[in-house]
């Protein structure tokens, strides 16, 4: 008997009346499969497992989105409607454009502080006509009292028309979105999604060069750890024709996984050289080397100025080579940089306004979830 | 014949067939069967996989969430159900297309392990990939097996 266990006599069949049929019915009958016991019997028919139903822009009339949380929610045609109404935000009259929101009100949840994404909703927000309410410390709201985040949401939900939630911890916007029947918008969330980001660089791309598709563009710096870049590829993914340069030192790599997701849909070039593939790149977006991911300093200080851009490497790439950065930058681009034509980010940095303004119209209709 | 010497079959409950060498003791560690009696098998011989482990369980009938278990622990399990000494249902169980409440995200900063919330995933196959709802976080194929909860 070995390997083998017997345990107690068998005893009379017990109705469990939690068994599903359903799921029962999804395991799928295969001739190959023999039954262990050697009594002969009728096999139940099988039945095909339905499809999950799709719930996505139920209760969106205008066919958009109900919540924007992740930038893999966003189709194609998403996300040029983001940047077609973000262009549109651009050239409306600031009277026309108050009208929007009014009467409306944007609860403004900024559970860890961020000023530049704060500021730039909260504008946004204002040039609609919304009022806006929330905080951007979460000591003076009932969190600090031991409330849950599930239910300092469902409370902002009577309160706001539509959600903006900036937190720490990994996946509570899509918790929010999951229990406020109003209409969430992903401010950043710890190390996952930074979907207004993603949106303001495309939006940046798109009036830069008037178009995605065929871009060429090299990701510069700590690529492993940065999820603005992670969301980038993703995004950059549902373009055509795009070419994406990843640039990083060892050990700071795009994560493997996200070059198999965008696998067929993106040219891929790696190289830990700058100046590689300089001549054929249109942007250079760089991002910031994170000291906190290092566990000692001196590893830090050997890769912290890895990649530094000066006008003298600009001059090595092409022309009208642009550089863009998610911001703050430290050492990344050389301050030498700002007052040239090359320099793209502060623009970047602005379009969040009416990128954010486009998220808030598109989603002021949503009704119930 | 060895074979019929060492496991009896059982009159009314489940047969879990074809488990993977080893994954029967992480069933019995996730799946309540205090009440249950049990026969369990480790490393059988198996024609199909060489090495096999086998679950018999008299006198219970497995729920939805037990069967989601089964299928991401036990890779290409087969499940019969019998009844007075018959097999009512057969087959291969396949893995769930999602998975609600039975594996723990790994990511510490995930909000189902700061709010105590119920797990949600998506999974996929070929290799086996599971993806938080929440905060997006892939697991892979060892990764699941050993989050399962109990």
């Amino acid at each position: 008997m070995k390997g083998c266990v017997k345990a107690k006599k068998p005893g009379k069949p017990k109705s469990n009346p939690k068994v599903s049929s359903k799921r029962i019915a999804k395991i799928a009958h295969k001739s190959a499969a023999k039954p262990v016991s050697s009594h002969a019997a009728p096999v139940a028919s099988p039945k095909k497992p339905k499809a999950a139903p799709v719930a996505r822009a139920k209760f969106n009339p205008n066919g958009f989105l109900t919540d924007a949380i992740s930038i893999s929610d966003f189709s194609r045609q998403d996300l040029e409607r983001v940047l077609d109404v973000a262009a549109e935000m651009e050239k409306m009259p600031a009277g026309k454009k108050s009208q929007i929101l009014a009467g409306k009100t944007v609860a403004s949840l900024f559970f860890e502080p961020s000023t530049r994404t704060r500021l730039s909703f909260e504008t946004a927000a204002q040039n609609l006509g919304a009022h806006i309410v929330g905080f951007a410390d979460p000591q003076v709201s009932s969190l600090s009292k031991g409330e849950s985040f599930s239910d300092t949401i469902r409370m902002a939900g009577i309160n706001g028309d539509i959600l903006v939630i900036r937190h720490s911890v990994d996946g509570a916007p899509r918790r929010a979105a999951e229990v406020c029947a109003k209409p969430v918008i992903n401010a950043g969330d710890g190390s996952n999604q930074h979907p207004t980001q993603t949106l303001l660089d495309l939006y940046t791309i798109k009036k830069e060069f008037g178009k995605i598709d065929g871009i060429r563009i090299a990701l510069v710096g700590d690529l492993k750890y940065g999820r603005t870049v992670h969301s980038l590829m993703y995004a950059l993914a549902k373009f055509r024709k795009v070419t994406v340069y990843l640039i990083s030192v060892k050990g700071l790599e795009m994560p493997r996984h996200i070059i198999e997701d965008t696998k067929g849909h993106l040219t891929v070039l790696e190289t830990y050289s700058i100046d590689k593939y300089l001549k054929e790149v249109d942007v250079l977006y760089a991002t910031r080397i994170q000291k906190e991911r290092f566990p000692d300093e001196v590893e830090y200080e050997k890769v912290r100025n890895a990649y530094v851009i000066t006008p003298e490497l600009l001059a090595k790439g092409k022309e009208g080579l642009k550089v863009m950065h998610p911001l703050p930058r430290i050492t990344e681009i050389s301050t030498e940089v700002d007052d040239t034509d090359a320099a793209l980010y502060f623009q970047q940095a602005a379009n969040g306004i009416p990128v954010r303004e486009a998220l808030l119209s598109l989603l002021k209709d949503v009704k119930a979830k | 014949m060895t074979k019929e010497i060492r496991i009896t079959p059982i009159r009314n409950g489940t047969a879990i067939d074809h488990l993977r060498p080893g994954s029967v003791q992480k069933i019995l560690e996730v799946l309540d069967l205090s009440d249950a009696t049990i026969t369990a098998g480790m490393n059988v011989e198996s024609r199909k996989m060489g090495k096999k482990d086998i679950l018999f369980i008299e006198g219970r009938e497995l729920t939805e969430k037990e069967l989601d278990k089964i299928a991401l622990i036990g890779k290409g399990a087969t499940v019969n159900t019998i009844r007075e000494s018959e097999i009512v249902k057969k087959g291969e169980l396949p893995y769930p297309k999602s998975a609600e409440g039975i594996i723990k995200c790994i990511n510490p900063r995930c909000i189902t392990n700061v709010e105590k919330l119920p797990s949600k995933f998506g999974i996929k196959e070929n290799p086996l990939e599971a993806k938080c709802f929440y905060c997006e976080t892939r697991m892979s194929e060892e990764e699941i097996v050993s989050s399962v909860k109990k």
